[in-house]
């Protein structure tokens, strides 16, 4: 028969690659989780912590025979906004928050500020500068102004590449350890187990379908973050790609370890949100790690997710080489290679 | 190893198994030989060993003492070459859901140099409407003939169906005993376990019944039977007042009856005839002025065997 001859042309590891990736594209979940979720963070946080063109402080003038020469000059500076107020009002709108310092009715005034607030201190410069100026006091000189806001230092471009890292491990974890505790759990493993079907094909599978997958979603992020959010890719995309091909095997590795032994989902649950959990707080993904304090850096520093955080970020937002990122990519490279030994030891297979 | 006369014609033997779970002894110390071209079915209640043995002579698993050998090989390594020769099925396999069944038969198709092809096994199974179902949406039945099917794509020397219609509707396994059958008639070799004594009688050519981790009764369903000496059972309930009159050496004192057994209020004879049986019973009975509350009788069958060696049910409720 014709079919006897044809049905062997593809290999086990090649089919049983296959099988995986049609079984996740047919997963409407995990579409939604790998693709639509990064995305939708992605343009949310942009959103909340877009840059806001500076507010204008509120200021209180209190009344009196200065008051409108006085009010005319602050109202004269783009970055106050004054209001005239009787000293009773002007007081209980300080304590209120509702202006943040308030300019008595004496000559010389008196500022009353909180020192503590930075929008209180600020008001407090443009106030006395304003003021000091409209009595005649000349600048020594004017100084000139550059403006930070251009792509590469917004907050959404420190956080597509670490939302970019954080999928990486998500789906390398999720991925091959929940789809490997599931056929567990269903026998499936134990029937692969009873075929002849080399192990290493059963396992291969799962890492070669994940690397595949990696590059719609990793692509997917990206060129949202590039058209929509005009996140910059400095480096080379080429080198963008094989870090994160690279991210992926670390962290499939790392899967394979949490999904080696449990029997049930809620098991392997359980153990990949310990080891995920510590990552999404500690490695940078929404904030800098610098942001931990000194003692604590050791142990920031070690976590494969922040490895991988920082290189990403380095050949994103500074256009980096290969060269500096070795340091972080041996780290990367001995978390995923100590946990793809061990899961193979202690792995069980029915 | 010397070779012994018979060895082409065994498709598996084992001597002396030993497998303990911590405090649990599994297996015994079972022996068994399965000869080419018959379907040998292991019949026994749930815990007599019958997975655990059956998962050892798959190479799933080691005994703790004991020899093994499968098509004329013990296990050894990966054990592929020999796994190329077995069709197994296991008690529940969990296919993936969103596969088709076109797609799940393909896949174990690469497995095996040689087989069917995907369309030929779903006939086999008669699953062909389903190819292009996905794995979610079939019965259980349909669920247990793809696993079969996946047993079968590689063409077995040797097939293992470990109880292949647990947990069916009595149509779906009326159909896995068709497709038994046929695989019986074209020379198969089969090693089936069950607790169905009913599936034991239909299907198998020969049956150990186990308990305990060992072989307890070996022989033709049509043999077992014949070893009760009878070829019938009575089961008679009695009212608990009048039963205590009734005694195991009145019955047995019966024409006809060859044994006697008590479960509660209900007595059990096995008889020869049971035109000669039941009246002198009734008899015994008006005689103590009982009436029997329940009377039936039916033909011996293994599960009789079962209860006259154990003294229990196959399955317990």
């Amino acid at each position: 028969m014709l079919e006897r001859t044809g049905d062997r042309s593809r290999s086990p590891l090649a089919e049983l690659t296959l099988v995986r990736l049609k079984e996740l594209s047919r997963e409407p979940e995990a579409v939604f989780w790998i693709f639509i979720f990064p995305i939708l963070l992605a343009a949310i946080l942009s959103l909340a912590f877009r840059s806001r063109p500076p507010e204008a402080l509120p200021v209180a003038v209190v009344t009196g025979p200065h008051g409108d020469a006085r009010l005319a000059a602050l109202s004269a500076q783009p970055e106050l906004k004054p209001r005239p107020l009787d000293e009773a009002a002007a007081r209980q709108a300080l304590a209120r928050g509702q202006v943040v310092l308030v300019v008595s009715a004496d000559d010389p005034p008196v500022y009353a500020y909180d020192p503590t607030q930075p929008d209180s201190r600020a008001a407090r410069l443009a106030v006395d500068a304003a003021l000091q100026r409209a009595a005649g006091r000349a600048d020594a000189f004017t100084p000139g102004r550059a403006e930070q806001t251009e792509p590469g230092t917004r907050y959404v471009d420190f956080l597509v590449p670490g939302l970019l890292g954080m999928n990486l491990m998500g789906t390398g974890m999720w991925g091959i350890g929940f789809s490997l505790v599931m056929a567990r759990q269903g026998n499936l493993l134990k029937r692969l187990v009873a075929s002849p079907v080399r192990r290493s094909h059963i396992l291969g599978a799962q890492l070669l379908s994940r690397l595949i997958f990696l590059v719609p979603e990793a692509g997917a992020l990206l060129l949202f973050a590039s058209l929509a959010l005009g996140v910059p890719v400095r480096g080379s995309l080429l080198l963008l790609l094989g870090l994160s091909l690279f991210g992926a095997a670390a962290f499939s590795g790392l899967g394979l370890l949490a999904g080696a032994r449990p029997r049930t989902v809620e098991g392997a649950s359980g153990l990949m949100n310990l080891v995920m959990v510590p990552m999404w707080i500690f490695s940078g993904i929404f904030f800098s790690t610098e942001r931990f304090p000194h003692a604590m850096q050791p142990f920031v520093q070690a976590l494969p997710l922040t490895a991988l955080n920082n290189a990403l970020r380095a050949v994103m937002l500074e256009g980096a080489g290969l060269a500096p990122l070795l340091p972080g990519l041996a780290l990367l490279a001995a978390w995923g290679a100590i946990s793809f030994v061990v899961a193979l030891k202690i792995f069980r297979w029915q | 190893m010397t070779p012994s006369p018979d060895a082409a014609e065994s498709a598996l033997r084992c001597r002396g198994l030993v497998k303990r779970y911590d405090e649990v002894v599994a297996l015994a110390g079972l022996d068994l030989e399965v000869r080419r071209g018959e379907c040998f079915g292991m019949l026994g209640p749930n815990g007599a060993g019958k997975t655990t043995a059956v998962e050892i002579f798959e190479g799933l698993r080691s005994a703790d003492e004991g020899d093994v050998e499968v098509l004329g090989e013990r296990w050894r390594g990966d054990g592929l070459g020999l796994r190329r020769r077995l069709g197994i099925q296991l008690q529940e396999t969990k296919f993936p859901d969103k596969l088709h069944v076109r797609e799940v038969l393909s896949l174990f198709r690469t497995f095996y140099p040689r087989g069917l092809g995907a369309a030929e096994a779903m006939t086999l199974v008669g699953l062909e409407e389903k190819a292009d179902a996905q794995v979610r949406t079939l019965s259980g039945g349909q669920k247990q003939r793809l696993s079969l099917a996946c047993a079968l794509i590689g063409e077995p020397e040797l097939l293992f169906l470990d109880e292949p219609t647990t947990g069916l509707d009595p149509q779906s396994r009326r159909q896995t005993w068709e497709i038994v059958e046929g695989l019986k008639a074209r020379g198969r070799t089969v090693l089936l376990t069950t607790h169905y004594m009913e599936e034991a009688e239909r299907l198998c050519d020969r049956v150990a019944i186990l308990d305990h981790g060992k072989v307890i009764a070996l022989g033709t369903p049509r043999e077992l039977v014949a070893s009760l000496g009878a070829e019938h059972v009575v089961e008679v309930t009695v009212d608990d007042g009048a039963s205590s009159a009734l005694t195991a050496d009145v019955l047995a004192g019966l024409p006809s009856v060859e044994g006697v057994a008590r479960e509660g209020a209900r007595w059990r004879l096995t008889v020869k005839e049971v035109h000669r049986a039941v009246p002198a019973l009734l008899g015994a009975l008006a005689e103590r002025g009982a009436a029997p509350t329940e009377l039936t009788t039916h033909h011996a069958s293994l599960e009789d065997v079962f209860m006259a060696l154990t003294g229990r049910r196959l399955r317990d409720a």
